[in-house]
Parts: C-alpha cells; structure tokens; sequence
C-alpha cells in the first residue's frame, strides 16, 4: 500500500486568518500525502484547524502558504473528484429540497442523465437506510437521520476521495456505530479515498488505516501512524484487541504531548514530525 | 360523527372569529345611523344598494377592469424588475457598492412627489400611472432580493460550491430559494403600496378608474355612491391578500414547516 500512487499531496501548507485587524494563525505548517485508496483519519484538538485542513484541501479556501495537489493538478476551486460532508451536516443540506432531491442536485450539475441519476439516488439512500424517507425534507429528520442524508448525497457522488469532517459528532452511540461501520463499508466496495476528521481517538483508530495526530494552534503534523489491524473490523471484537488499546493508548499520549508543547511553544517551536 | 364534530367546531370558531367584528360594526353602523337623515353618514342598507346599482353596471368595465388592470401591471413590473435586479445586485459585490447609497436615496422619496414630475415626462396616460405605482413598488421587493440573496446560509454556499453547483442551476435551485422568504415579504408590502398607488395614480387627470370615480363622486356629492367605492377598494384589498396568502403558502411550505419544527 505505501508504494501506492499517491493522490493527494500537501505541501508545507500554512493559513494565517485575517479578520478585522486580527490574525489567527491556524495552521503552521502541515505535509502528507494520501496514497489512491486509503483511509485517513485526522485527529487533533478542538480548534487544531481541522476544518481549516479539509477546506483549503476541497479548494474552498486558499491557503496562506503551501499547496494541495489532486492527482498532480494544483487545487485551486473545488475538484470534480471530491465529495465533502460538513461538519455543520444540518446546515448543509438544501430545506426546501426532499431528501432525494438534496441527493440528486450534485448530480444533475455534473449533467449525469436522469436514468442513471434516480438509480444513484436510490442505491445510496437505501446505502444508509433511509429508503423510506426519499420524499420526506431533512427539517423533519432527526440529526442523525440529516447526517445520514449528507453521507448519501456525498456517496451518490461517486467521488474519487470523500472528505468527512467530524461527522458523527452530534449522532448517539449506536448511531455512531453504524456510520462507522458504514464508512468502511463505502470506503471497501467503492474503492474511493477517504480523509475523516474526527476529535475522537477511538473512532480514530477504529477506523483508520491511517491516523495523522495534528497538534495544537498553531498546527502541525504531530505523528503519522500506521493502523497494523485487520482489515476487517468489528465494533465488539476489533476494540477488544490488545493492538487496538496500544494504538489508542499512543494517540492518546501524542495528543496529551501536543497541548504540553502548545505551552513550552513560545521557547521551543517544533518541527514537523517525519512520517512514521 | 363526534369527529367530523371535532374537525367542524375549530373551523366554526374561525370562521366566527373572523366574521364576528365586521357583522358587529356593520350592526353598529346600522343602529347609529338608524332615524338619523346624515347626508355624509348614509346607513348600510342604502350603501349596499347603491353599491350594487354602482358597481355591477358599465362602471365595471369602465373603471373597475382598468384599475385592476393598472395594479396587476404595475405590481407584475415590479415584482419582474424587483427580482432580476434584486438578484444581480444582491450576488455581484461592486455593482452593489455601486448602486447601495442611490437605492436607499431613491426608496427615501415618497413616490406620490414623482406624481407631477412624472406627469411632464410621459403625460397623463396609462404609462404615467404605472410610472407612478412601479416608482413606489419596486423597492421592497428590491430591496428584500438584494438582503435575501446576501443572506444565503455561507455553509449552503459552501456546499454548491463543493458539489460544483453554479450558475443557473444555483439560480433556480439555490439563491431564490433561499432569497424566497424575503422576497415574498417584499411582495406583501408591494401589493400594498400598489393598491394605495393606483388609486392616487388615477386622481390626478384622469377620466376612469377607481381613483377618478372616488374624486368625482365626492365633487358630484354623491355620498353614497363614494362610501359604496370605498367598500369596494376594501373588498379589493381582502381579495389581493387571500390570493396572496394561498400563494405564500404554497411557495414557502418548506419554510412555514421549518419554523413550526423550529418552535417546537
Ligand atoms: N473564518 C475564520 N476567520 C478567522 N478565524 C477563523 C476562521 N475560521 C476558523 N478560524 C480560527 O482558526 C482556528 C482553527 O479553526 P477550525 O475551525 O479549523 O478548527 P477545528 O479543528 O475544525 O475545530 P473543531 O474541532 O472545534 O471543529 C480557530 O482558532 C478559529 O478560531
Ligand atoms: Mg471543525
């Protein structure tokens, strides 16, 4: 997998906001590159700059310092490739489109017929089990029910990479449990390329096959760690493997040693980490 | 049986409700100028049928049609005027710098002041008085695009613009929805403000229409006849705002249903 054509590639990228006579550097400097087919998950504190990350990474904002290439073309808009789902997912969706036609409108902008494109709504919506709600709007579904309808609108897609920031924050346990399971699935039989934010070190490592550790504001790349369990992961026995409290374990000290080195910081500002 | 009574006892209540006050002035109208031989304060039963031998005659079609036929296209030119160019101002940053300090100039002057001016420009035909009900009627439907379109959700402009949603796609599907509730409170405003302008539109030189009818009853002292006009443009007015109400509704059901789950 490591030898794996790489697809996106960042490159020493920095974003420095600036508002009203403020600054607010949010990322120092970030570098990695995600081979065809992996799946990434980004960790990091809250304000780290993960959104920061993902929108200047999907073309939605420029960085201050760096570049993202796709596929060796520099991003500069949105790429056709790519599917986001916000992290504000209710915010996200169009109220006065159904739950299908939330799904369909990516679709018909990119001029796919009307055929093939009710099939796509269709498999995806049934993808996350919400079949029955095609023809309902999303401010009458729940919040978990609405993340699902942004999960289906970005499968449909049938993005090359799906971006997902911080997906499941607002969803309950189980719910939780199911998206999970649900993201390996689309990342199996899809064969796209996933980037996960998320603020959660088990989900982190539960999902990824790959887990980036981003340190506090301003931001770095903290470690890059390879997740060595099988492939086929279970919500109950995957977690019960020593393997996987090691790995928890590890992110959970990476992050516990980025927020001591926010405070020595002033003296002593680190390097990105190299990969692992 | 106890259901349909469940389901007809609110729709009575309504209906009583929202008939009660007028059957009760009416009722008081009629007691007050009841034995009383007031020139200027006719009774009911007198303004309902002069109302009838006013109305529902030749004056239909000479002042009642053209009338209507003034708002309705003064109220379409400027509900047509007010979108497009609500809507390219509200989505290009410069031209609304631009425009911004001339708009709010041009909303400031009382639109019955253009009356005279605009009676030197283009006379005192049909042009003049649409002149006159647009001047006043554009700008809450201008006005409410421009904010509208501005105040699009930034996570919804994300999303189109991740999901390469532009253009007229985005148009149709995106900005005037989500501009859509503003808009259609700028069209309320807009078909009040027309009402009251084409009336005032049709005082000033002009020899039909409810407006001249109202003024030439009033010099002709024909009291009854003016307060049956009045009645009618009344009636007029509750006819535009139910239409306007169905059409509310079916426009913005989403967003009616939002609200009501928002509330709770
Ligand atoms: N549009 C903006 N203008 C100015 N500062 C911003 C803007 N967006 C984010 N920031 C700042 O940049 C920093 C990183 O924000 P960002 O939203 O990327 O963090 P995050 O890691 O996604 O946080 P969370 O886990 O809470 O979602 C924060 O300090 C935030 O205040
Ligand atoms: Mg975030």
């Amino acid at each position: 997998m490591a030898d794996a054509r790489t697809l996106l590639r960042v490159t020493d990228l920095g974003k420095t906001y600036a508002t009203a006579g403020r600054t607010v550097e949010a990322i120092r400097s970030i570098s990695f590159d995600v081979a065809v087919g992996e799946l990434v998950c980004i960790v990091g504190p809250s304000g780290c700059g993960k959104t920061t990350l993902l929108k200047c990474l999907s073309g939605l904002l420029a960085p201050s310092a760096g570049s993202v290439s796709l596929d060796g073309q520099p991003v500069t808009d949105p790429p056709e490739k790519m599917a986001v789902v916000f992290q504000e997912y209710g915010r996200s969706l169009y109220p006065w489109l159904t739950v299908e036609d939330n799904v369909a409108l990516p679709l018909k902008a990119r001029k796919v017929p009307r055929a093939e494109r009710d099939e796509l709504v269709r498999a995806a919506l049934e993808e996350v089990g919400l079949a029955h709600a095609t023809t309902t709007y999303p401010w009458q579904l729940s919040g978990g029910m609405q993340q699902r309808v942004a999960i289906a609108r970005a499968i449909a897609y049938r993005p090359e990479v799906l971006v997902m920031d911080e997906p499941f924050a607002a969803v309950d346990a189980q719910t939780r449990a199911d998206l999970e399971d649900l993201v390996r699935r689309v990342w199996r039989d899809l064969g796209v390329t996933v980037l996960f934010v998320t603020h959660d070190i088990d989900e982190s490592v539960y999902l990824g096959e790959r887990v980036l550790v981003l340190s506090s504001s301003p931001t770095v790349v903290q470690e890059d760690l390879r997740v060595d369990l099988p492939d086929d992961r279970d919500q109950i026995s995957t977690r019960a493997l020593p393997r996987f409290t090691e790995l928890r374990t590890h992110v959970h000290e990476q992050i516990q040693r980025a927020k001591r080195d926010e405070h020595s910081e002033a003296v002593e500002p680190h390097a990105p980490a190299a990969h692992t | 049986m106890t259901a349909l009574a469940r389901s007809l006892v609110p729709t009575l209540r309504t209906v009583g409700l929202a008939a009660g006050l007028p059957v009760l002035l009416v009722l008081g109208w009629g007691l007050a100028t009841q034995g009383s031989q007031s020139f200027y304060f006719p009774g009911p039963a007198t303004v309902a049928r002069t109302f009838v031998d006013t109305w529902f005659g030749p004056a239909f079609v000479q002042d009642v049609l053209p009338s209507l036929g003034r708002f309705g296209a003064g109220v379409a030119l400027s509900i047509v005027i007010g979108i497009v160019a609500g809507t390219a101002i509200g989505t290009t940053p410069w031209l609304r710098e631009l425009l911004e300090p001339m708009l709010e100039f041009f909303r400031a002057v009382p639109p019955v002041a253009l009356v005279p001016v605009l009676m030197l420009l283009l006379g005192i035909g049909d042009s003049m008085k649409l002149a006159v009900i647009v001047s006043g009627c554009v700008w809450p439907v201008l006005l409410n695009t421009v904010e509208g379109v501005r105040g699009v959700d930034p996570v919804l402009t994300e999303t189109s613009r991740s999901y390469r949603v532009h253009g007229a796609l985005a148009l149709r599907y995106v900005i005037l929805p989500a501009a859509s509730p503003r808009i259609m409170a700028g069209i309320r405003l807009c078909l009040s403000i027309g009402l009251i302008l084409m009336v005032i539109s049709e005082m000033f030189a002009a020899s039909s229409g409810l407006g001249y009818r109202l003024v030439y009853f009033q010099r002709s002292f024909m009291i009854a006849e003016m307060w049956s006009g009045i009645v009618l443009l009344g009636l007029i007015g509750v006819v535009v705002a139910t239409i306007f109400g169905f059409v509310d509704r079916r426009v913005l059901h989403w967003y009616h249903g939002l609200r009501e789950v928002a509330r709770g």
